[in-house]
């Protein structure tokens, strides 16, 4: 399953780039891409372990002080 | 301005307040007072930097700006030096603030962009026009578009008449005008008269969805140079780090010298030590070079396409629908002596007034005035060879030169490079009429302003014979004309040329997308042009020109040419600040503040850099 989500408070092209590499490595992500400026993150993930891989996304994204919003 | 960069610029006038007070004041009027300004300074404009520093070494991120920050001028205020800490971690967040401003800028500059996203449609309801989102609005619902007015979806006009501006998808300034069974798109814009439609394809898969779709998506194929700095990146803040701490311990030990010299010069390469002018700069300018191009009607569906462009040299084309139109006109009318050109085309247009072929058409079109069908009567066609019809009582024959010998009529020596329509008029040779697909307008241009632009070969593929080909080739200055071929052979061909192609250069084909997709798909660039409408070829290619002229994809080579050029600037103009600061500063030549400047400075300089890219309109 592919999915789109809106980032808040992306201020740092470095932090997204460390936010993508952290998001592709949790378990069941197919692929992740942070798009800095379009503030967005596209999650391709494993369907059944999608909301659990959400769940573990957020923690990433907490880390760079970034929300991910839905 | 947000507020909240609002806030962050108000903390810095009130903190330069303070240091310039405590810089001025004479130190004798209040023990410590120098002091007391500055740290009060200090901790106004830098408190959300020391406590996110805290915050991310709990997490166990060390390598981040903050925290390098914070050493950085703490160790400043260890070696006592109150003016340097503060002036610098001011100066810090002048260069952040300045640098939030940019990405927001560009961030609103792409948005404005990309601002074709209709925000409503007005679909009849039980006789009420009632407004809702696009996305509620279901295939053969039917939609009005007032004045002013974006077309929400892709729909047939079932009414009304008025002129479209189509730029936002196409990039061509001239308007369109629609009226009763016209296809509309999504992202038109309505310009004057009332519109009822059709829809015909649901929002989700309208043109605007998938333009937007591809464009916000194109940025996930990255660049080779993206890649290289992304990877540059990892490895260049621990080996900067490494290096100040190698810069603060072993020259003194080796030296014997005091350590504070030394461990303000290693200060100085923690300041420099986020590589995030590369990071945001060299994306940023990919990014603007794509929707740069959308802009053009140009659409590129990654930023690895975009650099692939600027490397090729040779441009293959297929002929028909790409350099020719795809649609049969008269090119030259050839009367026997004793007969004018007039009666010619008359009598073959009259002859084929009830044929729905192509060539039949070209010759009413040729004609060009009304034909009274109840002048032609007795009409029968002869499979493989033409017809014969009576035309004002009088037989008229048409057709190829098999049809001429079987009535036993000597025809004239043709040309072989076109479509000939011999005709026979009571039995005597009129003369003949050639029909030809029309070569595109722009064709012989983009030609000439490829090779301008650098490519060094250009092809064409068809399957017309070779007298036709050639013609073609000839006319539009073309290198290599391939003729002959079916559409298995364009594969074959296109993999010839492929292996002609040398290590760093590229090879694209431009085809229109309908039958040739494994030759785009083969190519390493493949190029759909007037795809505007054409789901099938915006799937296959890599890069779509979305009106049909083949004028783009010079256009496309000058685009990425310049956006190369950006993200190439800004990777040497970061790079050679950083390393010259961080020299100097190993050299005790350069203070914090060029530090500072190396590092936010050059940031915000490389992010108004890449926005040029955003500009596309004189390319």
């Amino acid at each position: 399953m592919k999915k789109t989500f809106k980032l808040e408070d992306l201020d740092c092209a470095n932090c997204a780039a460390a936010m993508e590499r952290g998001i592709n490595a949790l378990d069941g992500v197919n692929s992740a891409t942070v798009n800095f400026m379009g503030m967005k993150l596209i999650l391709d993930a494993q369907d059944e372990k999608f909301d659990e891989v959400l769940k573990a996304a957020k923690k990433v994204a907490a880390k760079y002080d970034t929300t991910i919003v839905g | 301005m947000t507020g909240k960069l609002k806030k962050r610029l108000y903390r810095i006038i009130v903190s330069a307040i303070f240091f310039f007070s405590g810089m001025i004041l004479p130190h004798s009027l209040l023990p410590y007072l120098h002091e007391i300004l500055l740290i009060s300074a200090y901790v106004i404009v830098g408190y959300d930097v020391i406590l996110k520093a805290v915050k991310n070494i709990m997490r166990g991120k060390v390598f981040d700006e903050n925290f390098l920050m914070t050493i950085a001028t703490f160790g400043a205020f260890a070696l006592k030096d109150y003016d340097e800490a503060t002036a610098v971690m001011l100066f810090y967040q002048i260069g952040e603030l300045f640098q939030s401003y940019a990405i927001n800028q560009s961030r609103k500059s792409i948005s404005d962009l990309m601002d074709i996203r209709p925000d409503y449609a007005n679909v009849k309801r039980d006789g009420e026009i009632v407004t809702v989102d696009p996305e509620e609005v279901a295939v053969g619902d039917e939609i009005v578009i007032k004045a002013g007015e974006r077309v929400p979806l892709d729909a047939v006009v079932t009414s009304g008449r008025s002129t479209l501006d189509t730029s936002a998808l196409t990039g061509e300034s001239l308007p369109r005008d629609v009226s009763e069974g016209d296809a509309i798109l999504s992202g038109y814009i309505n310009l004057n008269g009332l519109l009822t439609a059709t829809v015909t394809k649901e929002y989700g898969e309208s043109t605007v969805s998938k333009v937007l779709d591809l464009v916000e998506n194109a940025s996930s194929k990255k660049s080779t140079s993206e890649n290289f700095i992304t990877k540059f990146a990892r490895y260049y803040t621990p080996t900067v780090v490494i290096a100040a701490a190698l810069l603060a311990t072993i020259p003194p030990l080796v030296l014997s010298e005091p350590f504070s010299g030394w461990v303000k010069r290693s200060l100085i390469f923690l300041v420099i030590s986020c590589p995030c002018a590369l990071v945001i700069s060299i994306p940023l300018s990919f990014f603007g070079g794509i929707g740069g191009a959308a802009k053009r009607g140009i659409l590129v569906k990654g930023s690895n396409y975009l650099e692939a462009m600027a490397q090729a040299d040779t441009v293959v084309f297929d002929k028909t629908g790409t350099l020719t139109k795809g649609v049969f006109a008269v090119e030259e009318i050839c009367p026997a002596p004793s007969f004018d050109k007039d009666g010619l085309i008359r009598a073959a247009a009259f002859a084929e007034c009830f044929s729905s072929h192509p060539i039949a058409a070209s010759l009413r079109k040729a004609y060009g005035m009304d034909i009274d069908q109840s002048l032609v009567k007795n009409v029968s066609e002869i499979a493989g060879k033409g017809l014969s019809a009576e035309v004002d009582g009088i037989t008229v024959h048409a057709g190829n030169k098999k049809l001429m010998e079987e009535i036993g009529v000597i025809c004239q020596d043709t040309p072989d490079y076109a479509t000939v329509v011999h005709v026979a008029y009571d039995g005597k040779y009129m003369g003949y009429i050639l029909i030809n697909d029309v070569i595109k307008d722009d064709s012989a241009a983009a030609i000439a302003d490829l090779k301008a632009s650098g490519i060094k070969k250009t092809v064409m593929l068809t399957g017309d014979n070779k007298a036709a080909g050639e013609r073609v080739g000839n006319m539009l200055g073309l290198d290599k004309v391939y003729t002959q071929l079916l559409p298995g052979d364009k594969v074959d061909k296109v993999e010839e040329l492929l292996k002609e192609q040398g290590e760093n250069s590229k090879l694209a084909f431009v085809g229109d997308g309908i039958n040739d997709a494994p030759v785009l798909a083969r190519a390493d660039i493949g190029i759909a042009m007037g795809a505007l409408g054409s789901d099938a070829a915006i799937e296959a290619a890599d890069i779509v020109i979305m009106t049909d002229e083949p004028s783009k994809i010079a256009t496309a080579i000058r685009i990425s040419k310049k956006t190369l050029s950006i993200a190439r600037q800004n990777t040497v103009f970061a790079l050679v600040i950083k390393i010259g600061v961080m020299i100097l500063g190993a050299l005790n030549m350069a203070n914090m503040w060029a530090a500072v400047f190396a590092d936010v400075g050059v940031a915000a300089i490389a992010i108004l850099n890449s926005l040029r890219a955003l500009n596309t309109s004189k390319l």
